[in-house]
């Protein structure tokens, strides 16, 4: 499987994507400079790490929504290709309008930098397909602008279609206004395009990959993209 | 021959704010730090921000065009936020 994960000035998760995804599907990942302007032939697989690109300026996300390499990565959804933004990078996806949305400022104005967890949705995708429904995983977040917001009606489309894959909850499971820290709509940390092949998500899982990170939760989600490749 | 007047520029400033219904947490804390200070009455607050642009464009219509256009595709998030455009 060939994972191509995209470089924004400011990007700072690119290397533990990296790790994350070598680790589960053997093959190291290509890091693509934002400048290019075509994706390598025979990508997979598009991941959009999570860091600070540009700064944050004007808004978490916008100028990396309209980098030189977006056109292509546009074109490769629109083809079916299947995308993973995690923290920025689900940022970068909804301002891209790949995905419906937005993420505000966090509800307490602070930066939340903890651990969270979260409740495994669906099971039918090609990222979550190694989890059982309804299971919960820990998953670090540092994000200050990490409050999912979207209109009443995209929000009903979102649960009517079952395209909210995980949500923050308590760790016996439970989908409290406490266990949502950044104030989220419906506790929604990560969502799926209408196909279900692109997932942004906030909270990190490849930040727990390996036992010397302190844990593994996060591994599951790299070995679905690992199985989605090996069966198609 | 090359002219060598410098274009006129025009100014435009687009104000960007959260729609209605949109949470805006920082207003929401200097409506409360108002009121710590003393001062009473204070409804609402909303925090936005105003970009200024200098456009190389003498026609205030298409001055203005331009800069709507420049707000829809970047300046603003029309998920979240609205905008104005004025020309100073």
């Amino acid at each position: 499987m060939n994972a191509v994960i995209l470089l924004f000035p400011g990007t700072n998760r690119e290397r533990d994507m990296a790790i994350a995804l070598e680790k589960a599907t053997g093959r190291k990942p290509t890091i693509l400079f934002h400048r290019e302007s075509a994706l390598p032939p025979g990508t997979d697989l598009v991941v959009l790490p999570g860091g600070f690109s540009h700064g944050d300026y004007l808004r978490c996300g916008a100028m990396a929504a309209r980098s030189p390499i977006m056109p292509a990565v546009h074109d490769f959804a629109a083809r079916g290709g299947h995308i993973l933004g995690v923290c920025n990078g689900f940022q970068i996806l909804a301002e891209a309008g790949l995905l419906p949305g937005a993420l505000l400022r966090n509800a307490s104005l602070r930066f939340l930098s903890m651990d969270c967890h979260l409740r495994v949705e669906r099971t039918d995708t090609p990222f979550t397909n190694r989890w059982q429904q309804g299971e919960v995983f820990r998953a670090p977040m540092a994000h200050g602008d990490g409050n999912y917001f979207a209109d009443g009606a995209t929000l009903e489309r979102l649960e009517k279609d079952g395209r909210v894959v995980f949500r923050y909850v308590t760790p016996e499971g439970e989908a409290t206004e406490a266990a949502n820290r950044n104030g989220a709509c419906n506790n929604i940390a990560g969502i799926v395009s209408e196909n279900r092949r692109i997932l942004g998500m906030m909270p990190h899982p490849e930040d727990l990959v390996d036992p010397l990170m302190g844990g593994t939760d996060g591994l599951p989600l790299f070995e679905s993209i690992a199985e989605t490749f090996a069966t198609a | 021959m090359t002219p060598s007047a410098e274009p006129k520029m025009t100014k435009a400033l687009v104000t960007v704010m959260p729609k209605a219904g949109v949470l805006d947490p920082q207003g929401k804390a200097i409506g409360h730090a108002l009121g710590t200070l003393g001062f009473e009455g204070v409804g609402e607050v909303r925090t936005g921000k105003v970009i200024e642009l200098e456009l190389a464009e003498a026609d205030p219509a298409k001055a203005k065009a331009l800069a709507e256009e420049m707000a829809r595709k970047l300046l603003a998030n029309t998920v979240i936020e609205s905008f104005r455009v004025e020309l100073a």
